[in-house]
């Protein structure tokens, strides 16, 4: 490791540790991130779904369009991977 | 620093993000570059899974003896992100070892030193 | 790990491994809404299945079964069952991926976006399993 990849990691890591005092305490009930809308989520998704599994109901119905959006990723991973690496025994 | 104590996960997520970050750019073979990304990533993973506990709850699948409390489960959000998250990362892991496999079957090295001197050679 | 291992104890202990992972892998899938599951953990495990005999008896015998071309048909198959779980919707009075709009008989609404969910799911797990058997095959392939 030379020295200028090490100061590099050094003052990525130290604006790290120094962003870490702007973020919420971990148990913090009131944060952001915990009132916003996850517990609409939480209340409405037997009454609007029938699943009791939160996740695969705000996966797969309310935030569905994102899931759309990330399988096409997936799609596409695995269709530039057929162009870039086409088999010899593909029968055409 | 009692916030120390109480974010000690966020030290350690950012020393594997500095881990990742010298795998990607410390590091002169290409597969080890492509490692440390996968670090990275993991880290990330990590710091979003964290962010998501709050003590005294249970995992985000109602339960008929809990009822339908909002603060006696974890935030579901993160979860959701993270779980399509991990499955394209392995996916553009396996476009990033094809073009691995490209540049390997065309310059014979995975050594970024040895490309760089044979595409000058070739050119 | 193109070739047969010509191994009788991984050879027979993977062909009879693999149907208890594929029917673990459709329970994973089904069972997304009660527990922690869903399409892609289901779909990364029928993947496992396959990459597991492809490796154990060879690619000229498995090739034969399932081939590649039949893994990136499956993958385009499940996105157009997730396209069409959105745009039937549309044509019923509903906006894109409202899933209470789907046209099954004798369901509440809230019944329909569970059906939903399920459809939805499924095509998630084709998709998941066909793009990384195509990874898998044209990752080992020779030159082409």
């Amino acid at each position: 490791m030379n020295w200028y990849t090490a100061i590099v990691l050094a003052l990525f890591f130290g604006l790290l540790v120094y962003a870490e005092r702007d973020l919420p305490d971990s148990s913090d009930a009131s944060s952001p991130a915990r009132t916003h809308v996850a517990p609409t989520y939480i209340e409405q998704s037997y009454e609007d779904t029938r699943t009791p599994n939160i996740v695969t109901s705000v996966l797969a119905d309310y935030r569905g369009y994102d899931t759309l959006g990330e399988t096409v990723v997936i799609l596409t991973a695995g269709l530039a991977v057929i162009l870039i690496l086409p088999r010899s025994d593909r029968r055409r | 620093m009692s916030a120390l104590a109480g974010n000690y996960t966020y030290y350690i997520t950012a020393f594997l993000l500095a881990i990742g970050l010298y795998g990607m750019i410390g590091k002169k073979n290409l597969l080890k570059k492509l490692i440390g990304m996968n670090i990275f990533q993991t880290a990330i993973f990590l710091f979003f899974i964290h962010g998501a506990v709050k003590p005294g709850t249970t995992v985000p699948v109602l339960d008929s003896r809990i009822g339908m409390d909002a603060a006696a489960y974890i935030n579901p959000l993160p979860h959701v992100l993270i779980l399509t998250a991990i499955v394209v990362s392995v996916a553009t892991t396996g476009v990033a070892l094809a073009l691995l496999i490209t540049i390997y079957r065309r310059y014979g090295s995975l050594e970024e030193t040895t490309i760089l001197e044979r595409m000058k050679q070739s050119s | 790990m193109r070739e047969r291992l010509e191994n009788s104890v991984v050879e027979g202990l993977s062909r009879f491994l693999v149907p208890f992972i594929q029917i673990f892998a459709l329970y994973v899938i089904t069972h997304g809404h009660y527990g922690p599951g869903g399409g892609f953990q289901g779909g990364v495990i029928l993947a496992a299945s396959m990459m597991l005999l492809r490796l154990s008896l060879g690619e000229e015998y498995e090739h034969r079964r399932f081939s590649p071309t039949a893994a990136s048909f499956v993958a385009a198959v499940g996105i157009l069952i997730y396209a069409f779980a959105g745009l039937v919707p549309m044509m019923f009075g509903g906006r894109f991926l409202d899933y209470g709009y789907l046209p099954i008989p004798g369901l509440s609404p809230a019944e329909l976006r569970y059906h939903g969910i399920l459809i939805v799911e499924s095509g998630v797990g084709l998709v998941v399993w066909g793009t990384l058997v195509t990874l898998f095959d044209h990752l080992l392939g020779r030159e082409g």
